[in-house]
This record gives C-alpha cells, structure tokens and sequence, in this order.
C-alpha cells in the first residue's frame, strides 16, 4: 500500500465530529468484514473522490463511507460492526 | 437498439474554430490543465492475462472478452472534454478505445433492458441509462494521449462517458450488466445525482 491518494484517518475528523458530536478518533470500532478492531484514527482514508472513504487498515474494505452535500451528510456505517465511544 | 446513428454534430461542434473554451465550461466548474485522480481505493493491479470484460445481464447470452479479445475490436481515437463532480473541467482530453455501441453489438439484448451498472475492479459500480451510452456518446479506453492508460487514471481500461459527470466514467471497469430498472451505484446511493449531467448540475439527489 504506498497510494498516495491514502491519508490518515485523523484528516477527517472533523467530518467525523460533525456526524457524531464529538471526537471519535480514539474511538473504537469493530470491522464487519475481516473482525478487525482498532481506533478509528487506524483506518486508511481515502479523501480525494465525490466523497470520503475510509477503509479497513487490515482487509482494505469499507468500513464508513460519507457524501458531504451542501446541505446535508450521507454515511453509510455498515461495514464498521459497532463503536466503542468513551462518555467525557 | 436500432438507431445507431454517428452523432458527430456533438463531438464536431465543440472543437468548432472560434469556439469559446468558456463555451464548453458547465456551470460551476473550472478549467483545469492537469488530471487529478480520484479515488474510493487503492488503485487495483489487474494483470492482462487474466484481465476480461463481460456484458451480462438482460442478454440472451452473456458475453466475454479476454485483453487480446478486446483490442482486436474496432477502436478509434476520441476527443472529449471532461467534468468531474469536484468541480474541475478539462478540454480536449485525447483517449483511444472502443465505442460501447460496438460493445452492445456483440450482444443480443433483452428488450426490458433499460439500464446499465458499470462494474469495477475492486468494487466500485455506477448506473447509467442505456440511452447514455448509445449512439457513439460513451466508449471503453485503454489509451490516454497516446499512451496505455495508467493505473491511476483507470488502467488496463475504464469506461467514458464525457457528457456526464466523470464519477460515471467508471476506472478499472471489468463489465456492464444490463438491467431494467435503474440501480444507483456506489456514489448514487450515497447522495450524489442518479444521472449527472453537468450542464444541469446534476450533483446532488436531494438539493
Ligand atoms: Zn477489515
């Protein structure tokens, strides 16, 4: 993996706090597809297309994918299992 | 499936002498000199040996090339300009490859068959009606500016379809399945417009 197009996860966090109202990065999540889990500051972002995805550092699928529209954010979550979010 | 008539009033009247290059910029875009890429993934190595590309779906028979397959169909060179959804405009981007019109030829269609997704090396899908495609409008390229389209941009081949916006011009495509009922894509079901046409900013599906 040497994609330049391939960003830390810690880029779009701001989109992440957006979504869920605070910083999320620290936060646990479970991959559906390979069983990884990990901080969501490990997953490999892709920043760069009509939207953001961000992958599965271990299998390389989907984990979260985001549109940002003028007006609105869409996220399709299904391949993050669950979240672990500390409460402040 | 009839009507194949050449539309080279479309890819003629664009490259008109005394044309505005402003002419040819959608509303909303800019005019760009580089190619960005653009990506969901990492860019797939799909080596020619086992590379192939299928037409399947509403067919009567499924049909399938291999590399050598492909490039012994009838190609030609193309001149189009471009649009991506992120709001850069390139003219003139010089491609070569084959016209989905010749494509579709190989096959005998379904009549239902109304559209098309547009499958990917690595996952990535987009949906396209087939009137989008027809007629000389959309074609499969494995050159750009005279030399074999790299990896980044799409390579060994990738679908384009210049009169929309670039998401739809699939990288990396590895067949069409035909369908009859409009299936959005991997953006498409993600907010961004069913269609795309820039020159009606079709970005978005719900502003
Ligand atoms: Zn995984």
């Amino acid at each position: 993996m040497d994609d330049p197009l391939m960003l830390d996860a810690n880029a779009v966090a701001g989109d992440l706090a957006e979504m869920f109202g605070f910083d999320v990065s620290g936060s646990v999540h479970r991959c559906t597809n390979c069983g990884n889990q990990g901080a969501v500051a490990t997953l490999l972002a892709y920043v760069h297309g009509p939207g953001t995805v961000l992958r599965c550092c271990i299998c390389h699928e989907i984990v979260m994918r985001w549109v940002r529209t003028p007006t609105r954010i869409y996220l399709d979550a299904r391949g993050a299992a669950y979240m672990e979010m500390g409460l402040s | 499936m009839t009507e194949r008539f050449t539309s080279r009033g479309f890819f003629g009247k664009r490259r008109d002498a005394g044309t505005d290059r402003a002419d040819r910029i959608p509303p909303g875009q800019y005019l760009t000199d580089g190619f960005p890429v653009l990506s969901a993934g990492p860019t797939p190595q799909i080596p020619l040996e086992t590379w192939e590309f299928t037409i399947d779906g509403l067919v009567a028979e499924p049909m399938r090339w291999s590399w050598e397959q492909f490039q012994s169909l009838p190609s030609r060179d193309w001149t189009v300009d471009i649009s991506c959804v992120t709001k850069w405009t390139k003219l003139d981007t010089r491609w070569h490859g084959v016209s989905v019109d010749d494509l579709l030829a190989a096959v005998e269609i379904d009549p239902r068959a109304g559209f098309l997704t547009a499958q990917s090396y690595g996952g990535y899908t987009t949906n396209l009606p087939l009137t989008d495609v027809v007629n000389n409008q959309a074609f499969v390229a494995w050159q750009y500016d005279g030399a074999p389209l790299e990896p980044p941009h799409g390579g060994p081949a990738r679908l384009v379809v210049p009169h929309l916006y670039f998401w739809k011009s699939a990288k990396w495509v590895r067949g069409l399945r035909l369908m009859e009922k409009d299936q959005p894509g991997f953006w498409e079901s993600l907010g961004y417009h069913i269609r795309g046409d820039p020159w009606r900013e079709e970005r978005y599906s719900g502003d």
